[in-house]
């Protein structure tokens, strides 16, 4: 341990490290790799959203000019998917297809215009089957089953949890309100077009680099889908031109390269179009959720029974942990001392959905914020003040076992009312003119990995030589967030050195040690923590040796801009260079490596292990918006956001990461949909995806982006680095729920549904004008056989974490009898 | 199958980044395609190949222009400037120093035609409005940014050239 200091890299605008490649078009992507003898890829996709493969006839593209290798589903017997419980999909199709664009075949040829017409050239024959097109339908139509696997009929994952005796304390509220709200589908669309390049080593391993984030958990599935070991397989993350959680699945794609490389001995690339882009899809889950919300008078929550029914489409992808996320964060915000949580995912034939930004919590979140607003309405508070009058606390446990570090909650919503000038605007801006406010949270990554085991989730390796070069190798994926600065940034800080003095080599399962990967916003906090472990091992033996030099303890070496030197003698020292050479001599070659696993979690009971993490963000959001009463256009005025960041490690881009959040969130608030439609019954029936191009899908442009005011809260978390939380999803959650609550305030109509489109309001504006509930969005919410709800005694009711399957009984005993009575 | 017969090729020379660069493409290749693949001038992206995110944006004869939508004939005897060519040696353009230092790119993917398309808009109107910006930029989709980086990048470019005028 040597002696500590200011910190001189952490905090500060910097440059990031892959920023000059960035803007000087070197950074390379999957795409644009390019290798001698590379032949192409082009997928034949299924024209049916539901239908049995009758004959699939080759031959033809077979023997086309130029043409290398027809793949089928014959070639792939074995599924994959990216959780072990949902491993229901097949590179190719082999017998069934389940959504417009489910990939049955694949052409390998010289360039990618031949293979495209030999796909026309492939011959097959469907028997089309009843098709699903929302979960609604799914639960009134058991059969025909779009899998096999599944809870029952067409629902996928079915579940329910109960912490302390809800109905109880709904009973005993001054107030109960039930509402319900949807949030449509809708894409990540990242700008790069999902890519990958296969090929064969000299030494015969098979090397797959390829758009993705997470090259651990596709190392993995590569395996199993292609039946090789793991160890003769080299997957190289490529920089990735943004995921936000459209590269986590590992795809049928870079599966099918693969095996193609394998069978030809050549280089095998692949590049989605932007149409296959939206079937490879992924995105954000559709949700419909009702709310039923226990208040006391002065506006603290009682209970809190949240029932939510999830489309997932034709496949599991995340599924089982999304159908989790639709609740589990849902306590973290706000004192909830009893929480029931019913959820439901439901097959339809369309292209998967999975993580976007803030996985399954937005939708949640937008329904009970926009509550929250109805229920400071009705009880003439504040919204504000009633938010803030009711956050958690730090270091509690919330009613479903969730353990909440450091928490920048208040000073949140404290920093946005002042900064907006809330208090003069709320209910005082002129009709048509409207504030509105809303708060979040989110994970500082998952506590628990995607597949059971005691590893650890991050592992960093140092290596330094003699000419003073830190190489620092972690398997972290960089996806736009900055993680590979975040990396040099620690070890730099560590290390008193600058960040232009580390090399990163990041995400290769070839030569970097495992992280799970860049989802879940768990990179700075774990990646961060092996970081911190490994430099300061480093550091250990620099200081011993450089201590031994200068005559003094190793606990009085300073290391600090690229000299190490006594504490309580600054000009006694040396160069970095040079005290690297001392410890090298002194203790042969250096290098170190470090690792993270998470904190244990409280709770104990099945389905505990999502929704922990080492740390939760928090955010507050502000939107003042101008609602046109002609046209129901909304024009966003301005947007201030506190986060609660613990501590930001690059200041320029830890705003960057905030904003980009906001404008996320606001696109999707606004316009962004992946909706589908029926073709007409003479045209097959088939449902089809109404606008899979970037031109018809709707994102905001510069022009329409209002200015974001952001407002770091800095409390470090002692779990993570430097005490930095996550900035990633965070700041995307409160933006949806303050543009409806701002349109309240600006019009007086309620929008329970996202996004909200100038139709949705021009409708809402009629029903006021004729004396109507002035509100659009669903109307009810279907009867879904949710099962009987594990049943956990919340902390503060003597519970230990466990399930307490007599005390569920005992209360439903009592239920009945007091129901009877 | 005669139809199958790849088309003859087409030899030119291009003018990119003030370079006479002969290339063998075939006829119906996109400027894109060309500068991509048969250049090696990866720096320009793509990200629909119909017009629609402005990720390819090259400049010809000092204009913006989606490449995607180009044919690689048409720019015969133009003057193409990519992302490759903007860099002084090693000094890179006030757009790049002012997009690398105030977080203008993040994933670094729609990028090259960002800062393209903010050239020719400087290299047009040295001192443009806000407002002007948010207009020519108004094209080139970014997932990552906000947009709002990269509008005050492109503010402090405008300043920064402008100082290298007067000095």
């Amino acid at each position: 341990m040597s002696a500590k200091r200011k910190l001189e890299v952490v905090g500060k605008s910097r440059r990031r490290v892959d920023a000059r490649a960035k803007v000087t078009g070197q950074a390379r992507f999957a795409d644009d790799l390019s290798m001698p003898r590379m032949l192409h890829c082009k997928l034949l996709r299924s024209p049916h959203p539901h239908a049995i493969i009758e004959s699939l006839d080759a031959e033809k593209a077979r023997a086309y000019p130029g043409v290398h290798l027809v793949l089928t589903g014959k070639d792939f017997p074995v599924p994959f998917g990216i959780m072990p419980v949902a491993q229901d999909e097949y590179p190719l199709a082999p017998e069934r297809v389940r959504y417009v664009g489910d990939p049955v075949a694949a052409v390998v040829a010289r360039d990618e215009k031949t293979a495209e017409e030999a796909l026309k050239l492939i011959a097959v024959t469907y028997t089309p089957l009843p098709t699903i097109a929302s979960p609604q339908e799914g639960l009134e139509q058991p059969e025909t089953r779009i899998h096999e696997y599944g809870e029952q009929g067409n629902i996928h994952r079915n579940q329910s949890y109960e912490f302390g005796d809800v109905e109880a304390a709904l009973a005993a509220s001054d107030h109960v309100f039930e509402d319900v709200f949807f949030y449509e589908g809708n894409n990540h669309m990242a700008m790069e077009q999902q890519a990958s390049l296969a090929y064969i080593e000299g030494d015969g391993k098979l090397t797959l680099a390829s758009s993705t984030q997470n090259p651990h958990y596709l190392h993995r599935q590569m395996s199993r889908a292609l039946q090789m070991s793991a160890s003769q397989i080299r997957v190289i993350a490529c920089q990735n031109g943004g995921g936000f959680g459209g590269k986590c699945d590992p795809a049928g794609h870079e599966i099918v390269v693969s095996k193609a490389a394998l069978m030809l001995g050549r280089p095998v690339k692949i590049c989605l179009t932007r149409q296959e882009v939206f079937y490879q899809h992924r995105g954000r889950h559709p949700i419909l959720m009702k709310f039923r919300t226990g208040v006391s008078r002065d506006g603290k929550l009682t209970a809190v029974h949240l029932q939510t029914l999830l489309d997932g489409g034709a496949y599991g992808s995340h599924g089982p942990a999304s159908t989790f996320y639709s609740g589990v964060l849902t306590p973290v915000t706000y004192e909830l001392p009893r929480f029931k949580f019913d959820a439901c995912r439901v097959f339809t034939n369309k292209p998967a959905c999975g993580p976007k930004r803030g996985h399954g919590t937005p939708q949640p979140r937008f329904g009970q914020e926009v509550q929250l607003d109805k229920i400071a309405a009705k009880l003439g508070l504040d919204p504000a003040e009633m938010r803030l009058n009711m956050v958690t606390q730090a270091n509690s446990l919330t009613a479903n076992w969730l353990k909440i570090g450091s928490n920048g909650l208040a000073e949140c919503i404290r920093q946005v009312v002042e900064r907006s000038g809330w208090r003069d605007k709320y209910g005082k801006l002129p009709e048509g003119r409207g504030i509105g406010i809303a708060c979040s949270t989110y994970m500082s990554g998952a506590g628990v990995s995607i597949y059971w085991n005691k590893l650890p989730h991050s592992g960093v390796q140092l290596l330094l030589d003699r000419s003073g070069q830190v190489t620092v190798m972690c398997g972290a994926t960089e996806v736009g967030q900055g993680s590979d600065d975040v990396l040099a940034s620690i070890v730099a800080e560590v290390l008193g050195i600058d960040t232009a003095e580390v090399r990163c080599v990041t995400g290769d399962t070839g030569l970097t040690p495992v992280d799970l990967g860049s989802y879940s916003s768990r990179v700075t906090v774990m990646m961060g923590n092996a970081a911190m472990e490994a430099a300061g091992r480093v550091q250990e033996l620099i200081a011993a040796a450089v201590a031994e030099q200068l005559d003094t303890l190793p606990d009085q070496v300073v290391m600090s801009q690229g000299r190490v030197f006594a504490a309580d003698n600054p000009s006694h020292g040396m160069s970095f260079v040079e005290a690297v050479v001392l410890a090298e001599s002194k203790f042969g070659t250096l290098s170190t490596v470090g690792s993270y696993s998470p904190p244990k979690q409280p709770g104990k009971f099945k389905g505990s292990g999502v929704g922990p993490s080492p740390a939760y963000s928090f955010s507050a959001c502000v939107v003042e918006t101008e609602v046109d009463h002609a046209t129901g256009v909304v024009h966003i005025h301005k947007i201030w956001v506190a986060h609660d960041i613990g501590r930001a490690i690059n200041a320029v881009h830890a705003r960057g990461q905030v904003i980009g959040g906001v404008y996320m969130g606001l696109s999707e608030a606004l316009m962004e949909e992946q909706a589908f439609r029926r073709l007409p019954e003479k045209l097959s029936n088939a449902l089809v995806h109404r606008i899979p191009s970037m031109l018809e899908y709707k994102t905001l442009t510069s022009l329409d982006m209002p200015e974001v005011d952001v407002i770091p809260v800095e409390d470090p978390d002692p779990n993570c680095p430097f005490g930095a939380k996550e900035a990633g999803q965070g700041p995307l959650l409160p933006v949806m729920p303050a543009v409806a609550n701002a349109i309240w305030d600006a019009v007086g109509v309620r929008i329970d549904e996202v996004p909200i489109t100038p139709d949705k309001i021009l409708r809402a504006l009629v029903l006021k004008r004729e004396g109507k509930t002035p509100r659009v969005g669903p109307e009810s919410f279907p009867a879904v056989p949710y099962p009987e709800a594990v049943f956990v005694l919340p902390p503060n009711e003597g519970g230990d974490g466990n399930e307490s399957k007599n005390t569920s009984r005992t209360i439903a005993q009592t239920r009945k009898e007091v129901t009877a009575s | 199958m005669s139809k199958t017969a790849a088309p003859a090729k087409l030899h030119i020379t291009l003018k990119v980044n003030g370079e006479e660069m002969e290339v063998s493409f075939a006829p119906y290749k996109t400027l894109l395609e060309v500068l991509r693949e048969d250049l090696g001038l990866t720096g320009t992206k793509h990200g629909c190949e119909l017009g629609e995110c402005g990720a390819c944006a090259v400049l010809v004869d000092g204009a913006p222009l989606l490449s995607c939508l180009t044919l690689a004939i048409e720019c015969a005897g133009r003057a193409i400037e990519t992302i490759e060519g903007l860099a002084n040696g090693p000094e890179l353009h006030p757009l790049q120093e002012a997009f690398a230092d105030l977080g203008g790119s993040q994933c670094g993917y729609c990028t090259p035609g960002a800062i393209m398309t903010a050239k020719a808009l400087l290299d047009h109107e040295p001192e443009p409005s806000q407002q002007r910006i948010k207009e020519a930029m108004a094209g080139n989709l970014c997932r990552c940014t906000g947009y709002q980086q990269i509008v005050e990048s492109v503010e402090r470019a405008a300043g920064c050239c402008r100082e290298r005028v007067k000095a």
